[in-house]
């Protein structure tokens, strides 16, 4: 049975149609890599994914649980199991590392003081921040405050693990190193990971899976070496890296005529 | 002409969608204010409270004291200048006692904390808003109105009475002093002259009104800061917009509250 189950998910912001149809189901311990280009839904189709926005039609059931149409207290108990570091890692500005990592222990669980510093020591010791724990937000590098927001994510120990975007805006070789992050998290506690990215090194290193995203709805699903080999032209656009709007001298000359020619006409 | 319909009828829609949206967070913060008690509640909720406590009350002291020292002194010279022509200086003791419990004391605090706090509320959510903070809180199962609102409404309903009453007695030593330098009233007398100025009902009905401003001044703030859209130049919008709704709202409130108390309050 799937862990997660989308079915003929359409989603529209003031009219406009974001994610059309969309159909996929995610396997228990599966690293799934949600693929596109900017403004394909990837994001969109997350934040349906952790039930943060409603959909215009269609269903999201994580563990067989209908995330739109459940009680404050089953979606309570579904985002216990779902661990998500956001694209910006939304650390809390006002909190240290640590007290980050310990807030979700703090709040849902009644370990002593002692145990919570014990577990988030250790969180923040997988995530490679363990020397950095008394230091604010503000005070981390891009790269710090991604595996920082990892930690937080892995605090309560949950069963799926969402990362949007986690190597944008960083070098490759802090890339590289969330990389072998996820790869470790995934063989130590057997998480279902599902990564939005559209850096292709990485999605092809941590991938089971990848689904790919274009213009609102999936244009190729399945393992990757299936998604590597498609001959499907937006797939090889994508990955060879082929522009599909050109810009060349010639095509901004003709725009700059066409602008002159309509200026001499309004005069 | 049917532009102009149209026009005012989008306007009055949204006034009532602000006034049904402000309600709508003031249940809800009431009913996760048990989540900000001492003893009862969450112990890091109150926390949150006695932090805010200070940033609302403590650290606004200086400024709400130095204002009402200068309004106890306006107000007693203002009065004094007429009342002299007719030998009646002694009622500024009256006029001063009574205008600052009823009156001047919660509106002057109240201003102050709507441009201190009013505003650092909108801010501190948009921001929150603007960097996935509040996301992050909604997939954690934590409600921002819960973490966030309800330790600052606690808090601004504890602070802002007591500043008000601050407000007061600064007032009215200001008063005390002009009339010792002016007519030489023994400082005693003066107080004695003040406590027989002032009702019980007076005391009252100043603290009902601080009570009333705290509720529009958090609500209006933290509204104005989850209405944020978009990026950080919408954030200072909702910290402006923050204050003049406030401000206006809070003189409105006030002269409801002043009609009430004059047409139902029988001396």
């Amino acid at each position: 049975m799937p862990i997660i189950s989308i079915r003929e998910l359409v989603v529209e912001y003031d009219g406009r149609r974001v994610l059309d149809g969309l159909n996929l189901d995610i396997e228990p311990g599966e690293t799934m890599v949600l693929l596109g280009g900017s403004g394909s839904g990837k994001s969109t189709l997350l934040r349906q994914i952790i039930g943060l926005d409603r959909p215009k039609s269609g269903s999201v059931s994580v563990k067989g649980v209908d995330v739109n149409h459940c009680s404050a207290a089953e979606l309570k108990k579904i985002r216990h199991s779902i661990g998500v570091a956001f694209q910006s890692a939304a650390l809390f500005n006002s909190l240290s590392v640590k007290d980050n990592v310990a807030l979700p222990l703090r709040e849902h669980t009644r370990l002593a003081p002692s145990v919570i510093e014990l577990i988030v020591w250790m969180k923040l010791a997988v995530v490679g921040l363990a020397d950095s724990s008394n230091l604010l937000p503000q005070e981390l590098s891009g790269g710090m405050k991604k595996r920082g927001a990892v930690a937080r994510a892995l605090a309560l120990d949950p069963e799926i693990l969402v990362l949007d975007e986690p190597s944008a805006g960083l070098d490759p070789i802090v890339a590289a190193e969330l990389d072998e992050l996820i790869l470790l998290l995934k063989q130590a506690f057997h998480m279902t990971v599902i990564v939005v990215t559209h850096e292709m090194p990485s999605a092809f290193r941590i991938a089971d899976r990848i689904a790919m995203l274009h213009q609102g709805k999936f244009i190729s699903v399945g393992p990757k070496d299936e998604i590597s080999a498609s001959q499907d032209p937006h797939v090889r656009h994508f990955l060879d890296r082929i522009p599909e709007h050109m810009t060349n001298a010639i095509s901004v000359a003709a725009h700059f005529e066409k602008y002159l020619h309509s200026q001499e006409t309004r005069q | 002409m049917a532009n102009v319909l149209e026009d005012v009828g989008r306007r009055t829609l949204n006034e009532l969608d602000y006034v049904g949206s402000l309600n709508i967070q003031l249940w809800s913060t009431l009913r996760a204010m048990k989540s900000a008690l001492p003893l009862l509640g969450n112990r890091y909720r109150w926390q949150a409270t006695v932090r805010q406590m200070l940033q609302i009350g403590y650290d606004a002291l200086p400024m709400v004291s130095l204002m009402a020292i200068c309004m106890g002194f306006i107000l007693a010279m203002q009065g004094a200048s007429e009342l002299r022509r007719f030998g009646a200086l002694q009622y500024v003791i009256g006029l001063v006692a009574v205008g600052f419990t009823r009156e001047l004391g919660p509106l002057l605090t109240a201003l102050a904390v709507s441009g201190r706090s009013g505003s650092a509320f909108a801010a501190e959510i948009g921001t929150m808003k603007v960097t996935e903070e509040l996301d992050s809180l909604r997939v954690m199962a934590l409600e921002p109105i819960e973490f966030v609102l309800a330790p600052k409404y606690l808090a601004a309903l504890i602070s802002i009475p007591c500043l008000t009453i601050m407000s007061n007695s600064f007032g009215i030593v200001a008063g005390g002093l002009f009339m010792f330098f002016s007519t030489h009233l023994a400082p005693l007398l003066y107080f004695r002259y003040v406590l027989e100025s002032i009702a019980l009902r007076d005391v009252i009905t100043g603290l009902v009104k601080s009570l009333a401003f705290a509720t529009i001044i958090v609500h209006v703030g933290c509204l104005e800061g989850f209405r944020v859209r978009g990026g950080p130049d919408s954030v200072g919008r909702s910290t402006t917009s923050a204050v003049v709704k406030s401000t206006f709202l809070v003189i409105v409130a006030d002269a409801i509250f002043t009609a009430i108390f004059y047409f139902t309050v029988k001396p």
